[in-house]
């Protein structure tokens, strides 16, 4: 068993010890303090992290892709290089995020395979198409903004693993919005054209954007239980006000426009209000009849398959060079 | 050499790895697999004068490509100096079920630390 001395191994256990578990596991919670991979933690717990951070780090790797479509018509050698960056980026955040879900005890391969077979879910954002230059721009400012309003007290999650993976995130998701930002800067302060396919972007990503906060409260059975076991420290409306709040003051820099002439500010409860979203439509996307879902889970499966050769060419590599190597042993031995 | 090699020499030629030290732990058989690249974990060191941090894990069918993944992964922004990657079942770690027993030691010492001998304050460079 000496391979999963990092990781969280769910083991059969007398009740005493179940119970002294529990103990453990609530008197750390109650400290707000982090729960480790080999610690106790009940079946729920686990469960729950597994489906948030495999879920996490297939929104990332999907998440590539409506970015990745144009990098070959990026308007300069610079932008190019740094949509590379970008979408370089969300694969590492892929593979932050999957390593820390692997220390909940779930094989990376069966992640994978959970994703490509249809059976995972990613953020419902990314099976929006990226129509225009200027979705680049929408995409950074909000897509990212949105996620990085609603990583940044993931950092404080109770798992340790995870906090850690979302702390390195964070550090470099402020260079996805910068950038996203001066894109539609730019475009804005362009001809007119320019301008109205930056404000074009922006009306349609701003919808997509607040419902990547999940559903309201009062429709989010998880989040209760979440946010008792300190995983999540604000809850999906909460954090969607405060993010309304930032947007409505930078979009004003922008020289546009937010799609939401209910904005406005509650002076009695101290927060932001938006106009109504269309839960219907999140909730179809989220169940695969959104505009790009089937598009984009055949890319994910074309990519995995046309790698194939290049992971049984490094394993093949791996394993003559091992074999090399304990043929020369043995003959030093003899 | 370009930030992601020579093209035409395979990964696992890289001038990094010293093949001539002794290696302490090969790498296990499971990491052969076709399906299965083994895990190994990441430390960083930062810069000069600092000490190897641990920085996460990764997979990687051998050292060497576990080492370029690694750089890929965790060097993205001159976060490193140095790298090593360990298999991760080459680790040993102490049992969290034993907190009590194993770190017992220290318990109740606290005159290991400066902060025990208070007669002294007020005193200079003490």
């Amino acid at each position: 068993m000496a391979a999963q001395n990092l990781q969280s191994v769910p083991a059969e256990l007398t009740p005493e010890e179940e119970a002294a578990g529990q103990a453990h596991f609530d008197r750390i919670i109650a400290e707000d303090s982090r729960i480790e991979p080999r610690d106790w933690m009940p079946a729920a717990y686990r469960k729950t992290l597994l489906r948030q951070v495999s879920q996490h780090a297939h929104s990332e790797i999907i998440g590539m892709q409506p970015e990745a479509n144009w990098i070959s018509r990026a308007p300069s050698l610079k932008r190019k290089a740094i949509l590379m960056a970008k979408v370089q980026d969300e694969a590492g955040h892929g593979l932050y995020l999957y390593s820390a879900a692997e220390t909940l005890g779930q094989s990376r391969d069966k992640m994978m395979d959970d994703l490509i077979a249809g059976k995972a879910r990613y953020s419902s954002i990314f099976n929006y198409p990226a129509l225009t230059w200027a979705d680049m721009g929408a995409i950074g400012w909000l897509v990212d903004g949105a996620a990085i309003c609603n990583q940044v007290p993931l950092c404080r999650a109770s798992y340790g693993p995870y906090g850690r993976a979302m702390v390195r995130i964070c550090k470099e998701e402020s260079f996805h919005q910068r950038q996203g930002f001066e894109i539609l800067l730019e475009l804005s302060n362009g001809t007119p054209e320019q301008k109205q396919m930056a404000q074009d972007a922006v009306n349609r990503w701003y919808a997509p954007a607040l419902m990547m906060f999940g559903p309201p409260d009062d429709d989010s059975p998880n989040s209760k239980q979440s946010m008792a076991w300190n995983i999540k420290r604000f809850s999906n409306d909460e954090l969607r006000s405060r993010f309304v709040g930032m947007m409505v003051e930078q979009v004003r820099v922008l020289g546009l426009t937010l799609p939401d002439d209910q904005i406005c500010f509650n002076e009695d409860t101290k927060k932001w209000e938006h106009g109504p979203l269309d839960w219907h439509e999140f909730q179809e996307v989220l169940a695969g009849r959104g505009p790009c879902n089937a598009q984009r889970l055949e890319r994910r499966r074309e990519a995995h398959d046309d790698g194939a050769w290049v992971r049984e060419a490094a394993a093949a590599y791996a394993a003559k060079q091992q074999a090399k190597e304990s043929m020369t042993t043995k003959e030093y031995a003899a | 050499m370009s930030p992601h090699g020579n093209p035409d020499a395979p990964a696992s030629a890289a001038t990094e790895i010293n093949r001539e030290a002794p290696k302490a732990s090969p790498a296990p058989q499971e990491h052969h697999d076709r399906s299965a690249w083994g895990l190994w974990e990441v430390f960083v060191r930062s810069s000069r004068g600092l000490s190897h941090v641990h920085a996460g894990s990764l997979h990687a069918p051998d050292a060497a490509m576990a080492l370029r993944n690694a750089r890929d992964l965790y060097t993205r922004r001159n976060e490193g100096v140095s790298i090593w990657v360990v298999p991760a079942d080459a680790i040993a770690a102490s049992d969290p079920d034993s907190k009590g027993s194993f770190f017992e030691s220290p318990q109740g010492k606290d005159y290991r630390h400066a902060t025990y001998y208070t007669k002294s304050e007020g005193v200079k460079h003490l």
